[in-house]
């Protein structure tokens, strides 16, 4: 993990600013998917339909989850920025729990689907749900990896707060995957 | 750089209550029968606001560079507006051809 | 031949780019001669039907992610760095990254060719056969059942992942890595054409990256994408692709733009005529080259709404585009013009890229589309546009940077013949197909009958088809001559008022000896406003940091094929193996002590 100490000219740090391309390049990804499920929307030829299916409790709690997570790394950062390493490992540690967490939820809500007859073969609604969430399954499974990355150098004593753009970086993508589902909790679990 | 201008502690669990709080209101609002008929702009505006303060305060785009909202709010206005069109092309194409399945 | 594969130098990337590319070049230009050999009389037998069905979607699908996108990221490696006055990109290692996976995909979609036994069927049988627009639901798994769908999409799927890690990179170096004082309106206008198709690649590539993983799911797992008897329409598939694929024609475009943007005031001795106008037109264009997708649909039937919508966008995009070629014309007009062979090519560009945007605005109407959709008239205007246009900028920025890449000016005498042939061998090959289209050939068939009376017609376009051949072949003579008796280029041989021109031909390893300071947009030229700068001394006044090479990008770009591997031939291992390199390059990469 190096540090850019040269000149730039906006005086803006490189990884930083690629980082936010990168995020903006996500936002055409996963319109594409969630377009895709709008268009698709009621127009299972066969069942299970999403009402009958989706559990709004559970995921609920997962949104929430996750939200909390979003906490968890700003204070992660705050932690890093101010020296506080004791507390930066343990913010870290904590978001990518709730990240864990946040899988175990889907993969107890995909075997459930699986078990009341929709897989992703089944119909348009199984096709679109599960790639669409899987695709946001699989950016939370790499943020939980990343902080758990960044976690094991903290307790190794490599990430201080020289590093605090590397922090920053995580949680834009970590909070990036946090509003990708504050959308994908509303337009897929909410209106129905 | 602005490490300095990012908001303390105190902004971020601020933050984090008026999320849980807008989750919340979201999910009663699923479930309050009297919201039925204007349900899907409420829940748009209350996810749109969720949206945003994450943004703004979490990914500290209020505070920093422009440079950075313009990196990230012009691919995203764009993908709106692409939303926007395939909704429209694809939903007129497929009622005017007349649906060909139910549910 | 070590120092080559960890390179992380942006000249040393570029180079390889450069003859990577046009290797695969030259392997398209083979798949259209052998396309041209059979349709050179009617009735052909060369190749059969599914041959030629391969021959056109990999000369396609070559033309456009091997060769045309990497020649010019070839000149965004090479020349961005060198014009905004930096020492590398942003990210060296990522952008070897893209090198890497760049070279690994084109392989992997061109192994198709000769891997037919591995999959019981012969050679030659099972490259993709799609076309290189894959219309589903042609492309299903019940339709298309061999590997060559899975190659086409799998090959693109690893592609995305280069150009998008590139114009990640392109994006940081052009807005942070300017010289001190070059403000954006002092940026060249090649750069900020650059910076413009980046930004189309960035968000162009995620679009087709969702559909081909769409595509990719119905195939291998099953799902119903595209398969109307689940209630899906594969109209969405078209949709989704042009979304892509019109931006993908200016990500096409502009750099050739920006390429005769630096050549024509450079040999007419004067300031590009309307900088600003030419800058604002290129970001107008990459706007509006999102909202008219649509004119490629015109025939699904998209109802009087849509079409009106994209047909008038389509019209509106040729304003911008007419404005930049009044003001090239402009900035030619009344300059001290050298007719060198890069001035050649570049008013070959103005001149060629006019007829096809001419036809192009021709199917911006409905009903004139409806007419022109799927036949040689299509042909004829995108050849007009990509090789007329596209191809002509590259060549005129080839042999505008080549002495600058490589120490040496190509031969001029050559250079003439090269362009004069290619010039009458493109128009001899693609303007009889706007005749052969409009009097009813269909593209992609791969025979026609003496009875459609386009015999004489085709017979002309094949000859002028190995005239192009015939000039490839000069340009070939040309380079090799070069590298042994070409004309020493010196710093400078044109007259150029940008930054590259201000150090040695080819630039030392870490490009300028002090960091310029830019205090306008012609910095090496005198005008009435100001004097030419001081070109940076030649021996650095201090020892410069060079970061040296590093593997890890190359492993990293390894483990996509071989994650690719996996669902080409059903085996599930492989994927892990595939990850496993995958991430070992990022993390060995991570952690690597590297200092810029």
């Amino acid at each position: 993990m190096t540090t850019h100490g040269t000149h730039t000219s906006l005086g803006l740090d490189s990884r930083k600013m690629a980082f936010w391309a990168f995020i903006g390049s996500e936002c055409l990804l996963f319109t594409s998917l969630i377009s895709t499920y709008l268009v698709y929307k009621g127009r299972s030829v066969v069942g299970p339909y999403p009402h009958e299916i989706l559990n709004i409790p559970f995921t609920s709690v997962s949104t929430f989850d996750l939200l909390m997570s979003s906490l968890m790394m700003v204070l992660a950062l705050a932690a890093v920025q101010r020296g506080d390493m004791k507390w930066g490992k343990i913010w870290l540690f904590c978001t990518a729990l709730l990240g864990l967490v946040f899988l175990g939820g889907q993969v107890i809500e995909f075997t459930e689907f699986v078990h009341k007859g929709l897989t992703l073969q089944t119909n348009l609604f199984g096709c679109t749900f599960f790639v669409l969430t899987g695709t946001h399954g699989a950016h939370v499974t790499v943020g939980v990896l990343w902080l758990l990355t960044l976690w094991v150098r903290a307790l190794q004593g490599k990430l201080t707060s020289a590093n605090a753009m590397t922090v920053e970086i995580t949680g834009l993508y970590w909070h990036f995957v946090d509003v990708v589902w504050i959308v994908i909790f509303t337009v897929v679990y909410l209106i129905q | 750089m602005n490490e300095h201008s990012h908001p303390a502690a105190g902004v971020y669990l601020r933050v984090a209550a008026v999320l849980v709080i807008l989750t919340v209101l979201e999910v009663g609002v699923f479930y309050v029968p009297a919201f039925h008929p204007v349900l899907v702009p409420v829940l748009l505006v209350l996810s749109a606001v969720k949206f945003t303060l994450v943004v703004m305060f979490y990914m500290h785009l209020k505070a920093d560079s422009r440079v950075f909202t313009f990196l990230f709010g012009a691919p995203l206005l764009l993908a709106a507006v692409v939303m926007v069109a395939l909704l429209f092309l694809l939903l007129g194409a497929l009622t005017l051809r007349g649906a060909a399945g139910a549910g | 031949m070590k120092s080559w594969l960890t390179t992380t130098d942006h000249k040393r990337i570029g180079l390889l780019y450069f003859f990577t590319a046009f290797a695969f070049f030259l392997i398209g230009g083979i798949e259209a001669l052998v396309i041209r050999a059979q349709l050179a009389q009617p009735n052909g037998h060369l190749v059969t039907a599914e041959t030629y069905n391969q021959l056109f979607t990999m000369h396609g699908t070559t033309m456009v992610f091997l060769a045309l996108m990497p020649l010019s990221a070839s000149f965004f490696n090479y020349i961005v760095p060198l014009q905004i006055g930096a020492r590398d990109v942003a990210f060296p290692r990522l952008n070897a990254f893209s090198y890497w996976v760049f070279l690994l995909g084109g392989l992997f979609l061109n192994a198709s060719w000769f891997v037919g036994p591995l999959f019981h069927a012969g050679v030659l049988n099972v490259a993709p056969d799609g076309g290189w627009f894959g219309y589903a639901n042609l492309t299903e798994r019940q339709f298309s059942p061999g590997p060559n769908i899975d190659f086409w999409l799998l090959g693109l799927q690893i592609l995305g992942i280069s150009s998008l890690a590139a114009g990640f990179n392109f994006i940081v170096t052009i807005l942070n890595l300017r010289a001190p004082g070059m403000r954006m309106m002092r940026v060249p206008a090649f750069t900020w054409m650059t910076l413009v198709t980046q930004f189309l690649v960035i968000t162009a590539f995620p679009v087709i990256t969702v559909a081909l993983a769409f595509l990719m799911f119905d195939r291998f797992f099953g799902t119903h994408f595209y398969v109307s008897q689940a209630g899906a329409t594969p109209i969405l598939w078209q949709h989704l692709f042009w979304l892509f694929g019109h931006p993908e024609v200016y990500i096409l475009i502009l750099p050739a733009m920006g390429i005769v943007s630096e050549v024509l005031p450079t040999f007419a001795r004067k300031p590009l005529f309307g900088y600003t106008v030419v800058v604002y037109s290129g970001i107008l264009i990459g706007f509006m080259g999102w909202g008219v997708w649509s004119h490629h649909m015109f025939s699904v039937g998209l109802g009087p709404i849509a079409d009106s919508v994209f047909s008038a966008t389509t019209m509106l995009i040729a304003v911008p585009t007419g404005v930049k070629i009044f003001n090239w014309i402009a900035t030619l007009w009344g300059g001290d013009i050298r007719g060198t062979t890069a001035l050649h090519f570049a008013v070959g560009f103005i001149a060629m890229f006019i007829i096809g945007g001419l036809s192009g605005v021709t199917h911006a109407s409905p009903p004139a589309d409806l007419q022109q959709t799927d036949t040689y008239y299509v042909v004829a205007h995108i050849h007009y546009v990509l090789f007329g246009g596209t191809i002509m900028g590259l060549f005129a920025g080839i042999y505008y940077w080549w002495p600058k890449m490589t120490g040496r000016l190509l031969s001029e005498a050559l250079g003439k013949w090269h362009f004069w042939l290619q010039f009458v061998g493109m128009n001899l090959a693609f303007f009889p197909m706007h005749l052969i289209g409009l009097l009813g050939m269909p593209r992609r068939i791969y025979t026609y009958s003496p009875e459609l009376g386009v015999s004489d017609l085709n017979l002309l376009s094949t000859i002028g088809a190995f005239l192009i051949a015939l000039s490839i072949l000069v340009f070939v003579v040309n380079i090799v001559r070069t590298r042994r008796r070409g004309q020493r280029a010196g710093n400078d041989p044109w007259g150029g008022a940008t930054l590259e021109w201000s150090i040695s031909s080819p630039p030392p390893v870490y490009n300028f000896s002090v960091i310029p300071t830019v205090a306008n947009r012609l910095p090496r030229w005198k005008t009435e406003h100001h004097e030419p700068m001081r070109d940076p001394p030649g021996t650095p006044p201090a020892p410069i940091h060079v970061p040296g090479g590093s593997w890890w990008p190359m492993l990293a770009a390894l483990g996509l094929p071989i994650l690719a591997l996996a669902p080409l031939t059903h085996t599930l291992w492989i994927a892990f193996v595939g990850v496993a390199v995958l991430l070992a390059g990022i993390y060995l990469w991570a952690f690597e002590p590297f200092d810029v």
